[in-house]
């Protein structure tokens, strides 16, 4: 059992990441304008 | 896609990021793809002025920081684009609403935390003893405690202000299952007694309700906004003469004393005496009278009246908050307060289910412990009746419905302001309307059918003015086909009529006094040719299109109604018959109106007005229910719980059946929660319920109401 020492601090760090990405992109405004994104994000494909 | 939008061409996208503090905002209602933002943003970034520029789709806003510039410059440059825009009053739109993101994290916190601590308890529930569980207990408490500390702060805050008022509310016996179940599972999980693990039913609770707290909220505030942009978008503006000098000021900067000059079809932006000028003054919006009033030098005019024919110097004499129009908006808002207090169905549910629950978990405690003596083993099963009982679905039962219900409205261009409008809508059984902008357009028709060339003189003296009786002449002589007669040498008498030659004679069209020297009541215009006895040219009210098939709708679902209207007798009569409305009043002042509204709520009924201008807002907001359309004055609108922003008056049937469709589902909720504590309450006072056991339930309960609301709705 002594894996457990390792792999649960591994997926709790892992589980942490995602939640500080939700929070970044949270508080960068990513959820401001969904329907603007989704447009912009063609539009910059067709430049590249 | 992209090419679907004809007025764009693509171009480079401008590299802007978010604007955070905007200098300007204008409303784009006709941009929809990615290459008119990028259109819009390149024609606003070319401008010397414009320092930034980013459009939001989602909101059709563009959001500028151009310190200095003229919205005028910025919107025009937009026309040159192709592309629509209007002035949004920043001011008005309130601060950026930061509580949903607060509520989202708190979310996120708690479903993440949820998750963990479900798979750890996951390991226990299938057999893990000894050091091991107590390692995985340890590991709960440590992921659990902060995110119930930060997470349930919403619930701790509003459990403390209503026990420090005294009162009870949901939050309280929340609160107390959240923090019983994770301090008996602290205490458990460092060895004080080998009772089972909460972590994870506190967790879930603390998700499930947030839940249900942010569709509460978001719902409410996407109405909000949509109501604040309203108000932005017709923020009063002035025009301020200063020496030889005429400049562009807001109305509430506006001073008593100062010269404003109003061009034909301004609205007033303060009250004032006239200087100069003579024009016709449509009071519609004040008093519900259709006729407009004829005012020169002298006559005092107050906010909100429009000033058809004539330009006018207007002397301030009162602005800003002190015009009556602003006394009466404040009026209406004390009375709005009134309605507040009506308690919502999630309300009274809470107020009888939370002492329940409370007695309920007190006497499972003490009857465990005079049967069995083990302290530990009552709080335990307690604490399992608390989690059990704690309105998980009941939390859910309502926004659900109600976010369902309002989106749904919204998509069909029906505003709901307030949170318990879809109830109080369900409990209608009167329905008044105002007559002057909400039956009708307000705008002037010609009504009876007068001979081609009396048609065609008129309409030649029409052409020469703006008065919405010329402009209802010419619009009939074109219906029909009838070509103005030439009348050269026209002259516009703002407030009696307009005169000219034809064919050296001299022709006049205008009001009866001015015509034949004696006033009428009649709402009639005369054509006078020299020579000739007058001729009278009735006119009536153009109807809304929608507003027979609106009454039929009513009154084939079963509704009384009634025409409140401060307008005259005959003209009121006349839009009855035309409707099929049975009650029709008319000369009602707005207190008449109002104590009829009282009347009728003494006698038993409850009563929906349906009003536009400044005389309905005291129905508005004394009745039980109030519905305005759009284009209503903006104290109309923030009297009333529901605004018709597109469709038009069929919103009105149509939100009456919704609301009461959304009220049956929210009933139907309610019964599959207490269903669910029905059978789940025994078997947690018996001691059977375990922690899998009771979050099982819990999220099946919540899952089952959560799909009953997104159910289809009739």
């Amino acid at each position: 059992m002594n894996v457990l020492a390792v792999l649960i601090p591994i997926s709790v760090t892992l589980g942490l990441a995602g939640l500080a990405a939700f929070v970044w992109s949270l508080r960068s405004g990513q959820y401001d304008d969904p329907a603007g994104d989704q447009a912009r994000a063609l539009d910059l494909m067709e430049e590249d | 896609m992209v090419t679907a939008c004809p007025a764009c061409s693509t171009v480079p996208l401008p590299q802007g990021r978010a604007v955070d503090q905007p200098t300007h905002v204008l409303h784009l209602p006709d941009i929809h793809c990615g290459a008119c933002i990028a259109t819009v943003e390149r024609a606003l970034t070319a401008l010397p002025v414009v320092q930034q520029a980013r459009v939001n789709l989602t909101l059709k806003r563009v959001m500028i920081v151009a310190p200095g510039a003229e919205d005028a410059t910025l919107i025009e440059a937009l026309a040159r684009a192709g592309h629509r825009a209007d002035r949004l009053d920043a001011g008005r739109l309130g601060p950026r609403d930061v509580t949903a993101r607060d509520l989202l994290t708190r979310i996120g916190v708690a479903g993440f935390a949820m998750m963990n601590v479900m798979l750890l308890s996951v390991a226990i529930w299938s057999g893990a003893a000894g050091a091991t569980a107590q390692v995985f207990h340890l590991i709960s408490a440590a992921i659990a405690i902060p995110a119930v500390g930060f997470a349930a702060q919403p619930f701790f805050a509003s459990a403390i202000t209503a026990l420090r008022h005294g009162r009870m509310n949901m939050d309280v016996p929340i609160s107390l299952a959240i923090i019983l179940a994770s301090g008996a599972s602290l205490a458990n999980a460092f060895g004080f007694s080998d009772r089972a693990n909460w972590f994870d039913a506190a967790l879930a609770l603390t998700f499930f309700l947030l839940i249900g707290r942010y569709l509460d909220r978001a719902g409410r505030a996407a109405a909000r906004s949509a109501a604040a942009e309203l108000a932005a978008l017709e923020a009063p503006q002035a025009v301020l003469i200063e020496g030889a000098q005429e400049r562009i000021v807001a109305a509430e900067t506006l001073q008593p004393g100062s010269l404003i000059r109003l061009r034909p079809g301004d609205r007033l932006p303060a009250d004032g005496t006239i200087i100069t000028g003579r024009t016709d003054l449509d009071r519609s919006a004040l008093t519900g009278e259709s006729v407009p009033q004829p005012a020169g030098p002298g006559d005092e005019v107050t906010a909100g009246e429009t000033c058809l024919t004539g330009a006018l110097t207007v002397r301030v004499d009162r602005a800003g908050r002190d015009t009556a129009l602003a006394r009466m908006a404040d009026l209406v808002a004390t009375a709005e307060t009134q309605r507040t207090r009506h308690t919502g169905i999630a309300d009274r549910a809470a107020r009888i289910y939370a002492p329940l629950v409370h007695v309920l978990a007190a006497a499972t405690f003490v009857g465990w412990l005079m049967l069995s003596g083990d302290g530990w083993r009552a709080l335990d099963i307690a604490i399992s009746v608390l989690v059990i009982t704690c309105p998980c679905a009941l939390g859910l039962a309502v926004p659900a419905v109600s976010t369902v219900a309002t989106a749904r409205l919204f998509r069909a261009g029906i505003l709901v302001k307030s949170a318990t409008a879809l109830e109080r809508l369900c409990q209608i059984d009167t329905v008044a309307f105002d007559k002057t902008g909400t039956l009708t357009t307000g705008l002037v028709t010609l009504g009876g059918n007068p001979d081609p060339e009396t048609l065609s003189i008129a309409a030649g003296l029409a052409q020469a003015s703006r008065h919405p009786v010329s402009q209802a002449i010419v619009a009939a002589a074109d219906a029909r086909g009838i070509a103005p007669a030439p009348v050269t040498d026209t002259t516009e008498y703002p407030g009696c009529g307009v005169q000219g030659m034809l064919a050296g004679q001299r022709v006049r069209l205008g009001r009866a006094g001015w015509i034949k020297g004696t006033d009428t009541s009649d709402a009639a215009v005369w054509l006078s040719v020299a020579g000739q006895p007058p001729t009278p040219l009735m006119t009536s009210e153009a109807l809304r299109d929608d507003a027979i098939p609106t009454v039929r709708a009513l009154h084939d679902a079963g509704y009384d109604m009634a025409l409140l209207s401060g307008d005259a007798p005959r003209p009121v009569a006349r839009m009855a018959q035309a409707t099929g409305i049975g009650t029709a009043l008319a000369q009602l002042t707005p207190a008449l109106k109002v104590d009829w509204v009282r009347d009728r709520t003494a006698q038993g009924a409850h009563v929906l007005m349906v009003g536009d201008g400044l005389n309905d807002t005291g129905c508005l907001a004394s009745a039980h229910a109030g519905i305005s359309p759009g284009t209503a004055l903006d104290a109309a609108r923030s009297a009333s719980d529901v605004v018709l922003i597109g469709g038009g008056l069929m919103g009105v049937p149509r939100a009456l059946a919704t609301a009461r469709a959304a009220m049956g589902r929210m009933r139907q909720n309610i019964g599959l929660a207490v269903l669910y504590n029905v059978v789940s309450v025994p078997l947690a006072m018996s001691g059977h319920a375990s922690p899998l056991i009771a979050a099982l339930a819990m999220s099946l309960s919540s899952l089952t109401v959560t799909l009953n609301a997104l159910r289809r709705f009739r």
